[in-house]
């Protein structure tokens, strides 16, 4: 299989993965919340029936509203066709750079920011305005964790920095790797939406971040913005899962190992979603001005590993 | 422990009925219907029974049924009560701000013909007065299970 082929698989199974990982979430919810709950493809029902709908445009909108949807799909399905999921030998290097990828999950929040902007409401703006500050404390972050353990392969490449990790089991697991990966936990909670920093079940707009901003969208667009949503989801947990424990993650091309690695990869996910939903179910919502005190304390996390890993390296 | 209440709970949701019939009107929802509510002047005993049937028990959720923060988001208007002259305004922009198709589920007796409240100070009329009403579930107010049999009925699961 060529570098590209496996990178059309990772992308593809992503994207198919990522409705299905919402719905296992809301499943595990719901009966620990003693409901009966959904079925695991509702998600994918509500995809395929969104996309059939009328898109409305508001009457103040422009082209930021317009674009932001396609362009948080396109930076997702980029994502999540180069960084190292399934293959650590992906077709575009450059691209599963750490700074890149952290970048271009940047850019479709920026975009989706632009657009509540761009819709004139209040409640538009308000999102807008949370979602960036969340985002400026996040990704200092995302990039601190991820140098604790490119340290050890001496490259911010995903992909070189999770085969280190499966060339070397034993020293994937170290106390820098440790501190990195409660940083990077938390930085995920924040950048994907989730408790406590964002409810994405909630009605009340007050205390919307992710939701306030597409208040607006419907039809087609709705349907791009919440895939994307979700594979933003898949695409971090699957970044936490492989950089933290890489097993079973591809070294070569081999179709077997990819067949392997798919198993693998789908398994990580379910068991890191089941987890953050279960912990879902117990934790409340952080008040606003509380966030960056999470996010400061996620921060020293990832300053902490960084240093540990030079040091004790 | 919250984990042992957990436990002790168990599962609270109703057995499921078998599916009713799907509505027309329903038919290119494929199986899921998101919900938005507006209360164009009830007295909230239909509010009640709405949350009801989207709690642990009644489950709505479990057919595919959800509720939405947003019109734009919606397939299903549900609006209860009477419609009070200040709530004709929001109940008629809040339906055009939904995408076609939409469909809307007059819930209670006051949403069919005002009720209690008929000619009452304030009231404008029943909902059918504003907007197009495609789904009436009588009661006052309805049991949570014909507010479920309902919205199963657009699912149609």
């Amino acid at each position: 299989m060529s570098a590209w082929g496996a990178a059309a698989v990772q992308a593809v199974l992503v994207a198919a993965v990522a409705p299905l990982l919402i719905g296992f979430m809301r499943a595990v919810r719901a009966r620990l919340e003693g409901r009966a709950g959904g079925r695991l493809v509702q998600p994918w029902r509500d995809l395929r029936k969104q996309l059939r709908k009328e898109s409305i445009i508001p009457a103040d909108a422009g082209v930021f509203f317009t674009a932001a949807p396609v362009v948080l799909l396109a930076t997702s399905v980029l994502v999540a066709a180069a960084a190292p999921y399934l293959s650590t030998r992906g077709p575009l290097p450059g691209v599963a750079d750490l700074i890149v990828v952290v970048g271009l999950l940047l850019l479709g929040a920026v975009a989706l920011a632009l657009a509540g902007l761009d819709t004139g409401t209040a409640f538009g703006g308000m999102g807008a305005s949370r979602e960036m500050t969340i985002a400026a404390l996040v990704e200092p972050t995302l990039l601190l964790s991820v140098f604790a353990l490119s340290t050890r392969s001496g490259s911010t490449d995903l992909g070189a920095i999770v085969a280190a990790g499966a060339a070397d089991t034993a020293g994937a697991f170290t106390p820098a790797s440790a501190l990195a990966a409660a940083a990077l936990a938390i930085a995920t909670l924040a950048e994907a939406g989730r408790l406590p920093v964002d409810n994405p079940a909630t009605h009340l707009e007050l205390t919307m971040v992710h939701e306030a901003m597409v208040l607006e969208y419907s039809g087609r667009d709705l349907a791009l913005v919440e895939w994307a949503a979700a594979m933003r989801l898949t695409i971090l947990l699957g970044l936490l899962a492989n950089l933290f424990i890489p097993w079973g993650v591809a070294t070569s091309l081999h179709p077997l190992a990819i067949a392997v690695a798919v198993v693998v990869f789908v398994a990580k996910l379910a068991v890191l979603g089941g987890l953050l939903a279960a912990g879902e179910v117990f934790a409340a919502k952080l008040r606003l001005f509380r966030i960056p005190e999470l996010l400061a304390g996620s921060f020293v996390l990832g300053l902490l590993a960084v240093i540990t890993s030079a040091v004790l390296a | 422990m919250i984990g042992n209440k957990i436990r002790n709970v168990g599962r609270v949701a109703e057995a499921a009925l078998a599916a009713p019939s799907r509505l027309a009107a329903g038919a290119g929802l494929g199986g899921s219907v998101q919900v938005r509510h507006v209360d164009a002047g009830s007295c909230n005993g239909c509010e009640i029974e709405i949350g009801q049937a989207f709690g642990p028990v009644y489950d709505a959720e479990r057919y595919g049924v959800r509720l939405v923060a947003s019109p734009r988001h919606a397939d299903v208007l549900t609006v209860t009560g009477p419609v009070t002259v200040n709530m004709a305004g929001p109940l008629r922009k809040t339906y055009e701000a939904m995408p076609r198709p939409r469909l809307v589920v007059a819930v209670g007796d006051c949403a069919r013909d005002c009720g209690m409240f008929a000619g009452g100070h304030g009231v404008l009329g029943p909902v059918g007065d504003v907007v197009p009403v495609d789904v009436q579930v009588p009661g006052c107010p309805p049991a949570p299970a014909a507010i479920v049999a309902a919205l199963r009925g657009v699912s149609g699961r």
